[in-house]
């Protein structure tokens, strides 16, 4: 039965910011070791259905289901419980800049008393080698790394506890094709040896096919289109295939300010 | 036209009681969260090395120049009445109940409450405040607690400091531009000072110290719009903290001084 359980299951959720509607009625349902990518162009509303996810930020109406229970009603210990579940890889790294990069991929698990100080310097050297860094990297600091190297670091800091459920936001923006193609190979590896749940938010076409298995497209608030992510450039959908395609033509009108 | 002045005051007025809100709720969580495990020791630690320690040398400094100072201008007034005398009773009145803790305040105010609220307000504006929630890390308990702790101890301490060296400040000018004796003026310095006094600076110091980390940290957790974000909430923790502090300083003279 619990096979069946989606791990996120969300329904009619709405979220408004003063008198613009942000997220208009989602209902999305994403089954266990899935890979799902959200598409969709800036200010879709991508970024704000993660955090409502994560709890960061609080809908106006709706329902969000994580194994089951639901992150909006459940009480503060319990939400910080269900968050704990999940790992998060921030667009800019959001690298806590005053700690070195060992305590950075570490913080969760020392926050969690999983481990003491010493052991979390020796652990985090075996995780930033899982993302392709030398364990030396641990001893930088965040302002010392490439962009490249920061998003490894911020993936390793993701991984670090074996989340059940990773989240990715727009985890390539920023970077060249071939770190773009390194970072995305990485996810992948990642979520596979994990086993992990994971929703990857990006306008990356390339990105989108090589992290996902499913695929939604968001456009003004609402879930216009759900499919294999292997179909993307052939959705059949119109608004769809204009922005995979890259078309300025299409029924998708950009609001342009001068 | 009267109804739209009406309408403008009325959401002014809504506006400040928002924000006074806000600001009380903000400080309640975060006061709370210094008597709530987890503790971060190692943040209370390096912010208090920040306000305490390396604020020393502008705190010190300040209170040297402004016990010297005030020798100097008692002098011009007093010798008019011959009495001179009462200088060194000016001085350690001045600087413990006003000069001491004032001072020590607003240079803190500029110097760390500045820092908090660039620091956290980068923290915000760069998602690393939301990054400690993913983290299982409540950001009151991690940022704001340990920093109003931080302000709450440190500042008396540098009061303390700027007690002395304000006196010390005082006595140097009397005594090697004035022409004042070593052993009188320090006569006459302990006839003059109360416990009341020095104990009073202190208990201002102390609210000083967390009014000014409450602003940093408060203006810094609600910035918003990148760089230019944080400057503003710089600029407005350090001029509300300033302010508040000023403000506080009166309260505080009218209950424990007025007659």
């Amino acid at each position: 039965m619990t096979g069946t359980l989606p791990k996120i299951r969300i329904r009619d959720l709405h979220k408004s910011f003063g008198s613009k509607k942000v997220l208009d009625g989602i209902n999305l349902d994403v089954m266990p070791g899935t890979s799902f990518v959200i598409i969709g162009g800036s200010g879709s509303g991508k970024s704000v259905l993660l955090r409502c996810i994560l709890g960061l930020i609080t809908p106006d109406t709706g329902s969000i289901e994580i194994d089951g229970e639901d992150m909006i009603t459940a009480s503060p210990r319990r939400q910080d419980a269900l968050r704990g579940k999940i790992g998060m890889l921030f667009q800019n790294g959001a690298l806590f800049d005053s700690l070195p990069v060992w305590e950075n991929v570490t913080f969760g698990l020392l926050a969690l008393k999983r481990l003491n100080r010493k052991e979390a310097r020796g652990h985090a050297g075996s995780i930033l080698a899982q993302v392709g860094l030398d364990p030396s990297v641990g001893e930088l600091y965040p302002s010392e790394l490439s962009g490249g190297m920061q998003k490894r670091v911020g993936l390793a800091r993701a991984i670090a506890a074996q989340p059940d459920i990773l989240f990715f936001d727009e985890p390539t923006t920023g970077l060249d094709p071939i770190m773009g193609a390194v970072i995305d190979g990485l996810i992948v590896d990642c979520v596979k040896k994990l086993g992990s749940t994971a929703i990857a938010i990006t306008h990356d076409m390339a990105s989108a096919q090589r992290i996902g298995d499913e695929a939604a497209m968001l456009y003004k608030g609402q879930l216009i289109w759900q499919g294999p992510a292997s179909s993307l450039m052939d959705s059949g959908n119109a608004m769809v295939d204009q922005f995979t395609h890259g078309r300025r033509e299409g029924p998708i009108t950009m609001e342009l300010r001068r | 036209m009267l109804l739209d002045l009406v309408a403008k005051l009325g959401r002014t007025t809504l506006g400040l009681i928002r924000a006074a809100g806000s600001l009380t709720l903000f400080a309640l969580s975060g006061l709370s969260h210094i008597f709530r495990p987890p503790f971060y020791g190692r943040v209370f630690l390096s912010t208090f090395l920040e306000t305490g320690f390396f604020s020393l040398p502008v705190v010190a400094l300040t209170a040297l120049f402004s016990g010297g100072v005030i020798a100097l201008q008692s002098y011009t007034g007093f010798a008019q009445y011959h009495v001179q005398s009462a200088i060194a009773g000016i001085v350690v009145l001045a600087v413990t109940r006003e000069l001491g803790p004032v001072l020590a305040g607003l240079m803190v105010a500029g110097r760390v409450g500045a820092a908090m609220a660039a620091e956290i307000g980068t923290m915000r504006v760069t998602d690393q405040v939301d990054a400690l929630t993913t983290l299982s890390t409540n950001p009151m308990k991690y940022l704001v607690a340990p920093r109003l702790l931080a302000g709450l101890i440190a500042l008396p301490l540098l009061v303390l400091v700027a007690d002395v060296l304000g006196v010390a400040g005082g006595f140097t000018v009397s005594v090697v531009k004035l022409g004042f004796s070593p052993h009188a003026y320090i006569t006459a310095t302990l006839n003059s000072v109360k416990v009341i006094d020095v104990t009073v600076g202190l208990v201002k110091a102390a609210l000083f110290g967390f009014l000014i980390a409450l602003m940093g940290c408060y203006y810094g957790y609600n910035s918003k719009g990148g760089a230019e974000g944080v400057g503003t909430a710089t600029t407005s923790a350090v001029v509300a903290a300033s302010i508040l502090l000023l403000a506080f300083d009166y309260l505080l003279t009218d209950l424990f001084f007025s007659q």
